[in-house]
């Protein structure tokens, strides 16, 4: 009851300013308000319980990681649940990188190399054919560029099938990582657009200078289009380090696991037992999703663009 | 004279621009879709088979023999199950957070991030999460389990009695419930960013109109809020239902390669896992299955739109 009171008295304190108003009408005018102000009141309360609810339950799988990364096996596997590790067991940790079925520190070296490299050479690639699309003129633009937008309609399964029978003869390689995947028509469609917000202007006045177009695109065209070469570098790198299908299917031996891959498949159980080593298991969990988390805490910003222009298409 | 052979200079150039794409998509984008289709016409195709020399007969067979397959039946009845429950609540749950977040200023940006934290992590990683959350650890027939996992506890402590979601012995139902869970709390960070763009550019103007006349805060949800985000909602419908079809990480995340439970492996399997099932062995029989599939999610987006087209509002 003490709740609602408290906007009612700063409603009286606001309402003088209609004191030329007849007496029935001041009352039932400052009624209105003050319910007004009390349903809001209500309201807010209402929607900060509700998202802080939600926002609970997007939290707990991150903050169970967390502190059963934290338990010892015991404490772990008891009937009473601990919201908080009674004693920090930081050797779980350690634990994770002696785990020689995980072999973690291969795993973070491939991963980092199909990452970095894939990454370079998607980039180049993308500005090139970005900068054709925007830029140049031939025959059958619109056409070409409409085809290669229609290709991002067929799920990636289709293509798969044919590919793993196509790169048979170089399975476990970094090649077939990095390759297949290094143009993404997505990449070059958001690239495009930025390219052709740039005037055309520029573009003139630098071949008046006798700029060559190379030049052009090194100088003018890629510190303008910066923030999105940097969103194409973080999705790709992201990429990597979440890809899971394909290498799994391709790259199965210790030099070219990825990180994903080498996590859903090791084994963490206790020698000679049944029993999966939970808070084991989630300290490396927790190992691979802190550099994620990382990433995003740095470059929150070029994420959201890319995932929110991947939501506005045209 | 010259301007031509400018401009043809320039033709040859920008196709010189394009050709690190274009080789790479006719290797693993353009010939793929075509030998998919082939191999998915040719009776009982296998990789195996050709390379030894066996002639198949043309025809739909595959598809014929794919669709009375129980185990593709399954898949395909898992998928449809997972979409038609998962698409609808996670959109209504993104819309409602998103509305709640753009009506309020203190702590928003707080909560954006919050919200936004399921989409930069990895889907496998979360998934294990998932598992150990749910897990009853230990026990048997006649044995008390050493632990009944963090979810189990909660669900005592509001008095209600202890479930096998993941473990073995586990029911179908509890396993699709928790898998349910985890894709719904996956899919909320994209359509909650998608929604909450579209609500932030909705001119202000309407609502205060609606105020003005009285409206309620219920009726401004259904009658200005929904028609004005149409366009944004049949955006995150349609995704949803693509990657819903598509689904098969988050099975291998919380069950693993097996997609289910240890006593009754393949249960949970979907159209994406049938399909990587076949593609060692049955080249054939895949490629049948992923062209199903596009059919099925080019039905799907077709449909959305058809119905998008006579209710969105633009």
């Amino acid at each position: 009851m003490a709740e609602p009171k408290k906007p009612a008295e700063s409603v009286s304190q606001e309402t003088p300013a209609a004191g030329s108003l007849t007496n029935m009408k001041y009352k039932s005018i400052d009624r209105v308000s003050k319910m007004q102000t009390v349903g809001k009141v209500f309201a807010q309360i209402g929607l900060y319980t509700f998202l802080t609810v939600m926002a609970v339950v997007v939290l707990f799988p991150f903050y169970w990681m967390l502190i059963s990364s934290l338990k010892s096996f015991n404490e772990y596997n008891s009937m009473k649940q601990t919201f908080w590790p009674r004693q920090i067991q930081w050797n779980n940790y350690a634990a994770v990188f002696a785990n020689k079925d995980l072999n973690l520190g291969r795993l973070f070296l491939n991963t980092c190399i199909v990452g970095i490299v894939s990454t370079i050479l998607s980039l180049i690639i993308t500005v090139l054919s970005a900068y054709a699309f925007a830029r140049m003129e031939f025959r059958g633009k619109n056409f070409l560029f409409g085809a290669l937008l229609a290709t991002m309609m067929i799920p990636g399964e289709l293509f798969t099938v044919t590919n793993f029978l196509t790169v048979a003869s170089i399975r476990n390689t970094y090649t077939v990582l990095i390759v297949p995947f290094l143009v993404s028509v997505f990449y070059i469609y958001l690239l495009r657009q930025n390219f052709m917000q740039i005037p055309n202007e520029l573009y003139l006045a630098a071949k008046v200078d006798g700029t060559s177009d190379l030049k052009y695109l090194w100088k003018v065209m890629i510190p303008l289009a910066a923030p999105t070469l940097i969103t194409i570098t973080i999705l790709k790198m992201m990429g990597a380090w979440n890809s899971y299908v394909w290498p799994n299917l391709v790259a199965r031996d210790t030099m070219h696991t990825l990180i994903t891959v080498g996590l859903r498949n090791a084994q963490f159980q206790i020698a000679g037992t049944q029993f999966v080593n939970y808070p084991v298991q989630m300290a490396a969990v927790v190992l691979v999703t802190i550099p994620l988390l990382l990433v995003f805490i740095f470059f929150r910003k070029y994420i959201m663009r890319g995932v929110s222009r991947s939501g506005i298409k045209g | 004279m010259q301007r031509t052979k400018g401009q043809k200079k320039n033709q040859w150039k920008a196709w010189l621009y394009l050709l690190p794409a274009l080789a790479l998509l006719a290797v693993f984008t353009v010939w793929p879709i075509i030998n998919t289709i082939r191999m998915s016409l040719l009776k009982d195709y296998s990789i195996m088979a050709e390379l030894s020399g066996t002639k198949f007969r043309f025809g739909f067979d595959n598809f014929v023999k794919v669709t009375r397959y129980p185990s593709f039946i399954k898949c395909l009845g898992n998928t449809m199950l997972l979409t038609v429950i998962t698409v609808p609540v996670s959109t209504m749950l993104a819309l409602l957070i998103a509305v709640a977040l753009n009506s309020i200023k203190f702590l928003r940006r707080i909560f954006q991030t919050i919200f936004f934290l399921p989409y930069v992590t990895n889907a496998i990683a979360i998934g294990m999460v998932f598992m150990a959350m749910f897990d009853i650890i230990g026990g048997g027939p006649g044995i008390e389990p050493s632990s009944i996992g963090i979810i189990n506890t909660i669900i005592k402590a509001f008095g209600g009695s202890p479930i096998k979601w993941v473990s073995t012995g586990s029911t179908k139902t509890a396993n699709m419930a928790v898998l349910i869970l985890y894709i719904i709390w996956n899919a909320l960070p994209f359509k909650i960013l998608v929604l909450l763009g579209g609500l932030q550019s909705v001119n202000k103007q309407y609502y205060e109109a609606a105020k003005v006349d009285g409206a309620s805060r219920f009726r401004i949800f259904w009658r200005i809020t929904v028609p004005l985000l149409s366009p944004m909602i049949a955006y995150v419908v349609i995704t949803g239902f693509i990657g819903g079809f598509k689904e098969y990480s988050s099975v291998v995340g919380i069950f693993g390669e097996d997609m289910g439970p240890a006593h009754d492996p393949g249960r949970l399997n979907t159209m994406v896992g049938f399909i990587y099932e076949n593609i060692k062995g049955n080249q054939g029989r895949a490629s049948a299955a992923a062209l199903i599939l596009f059919a099925i999610i080019l039905a799907v987006t077709i449909i959305n739109l058809y119905v998008s087209k006579k209710k969105v509002h633009y």
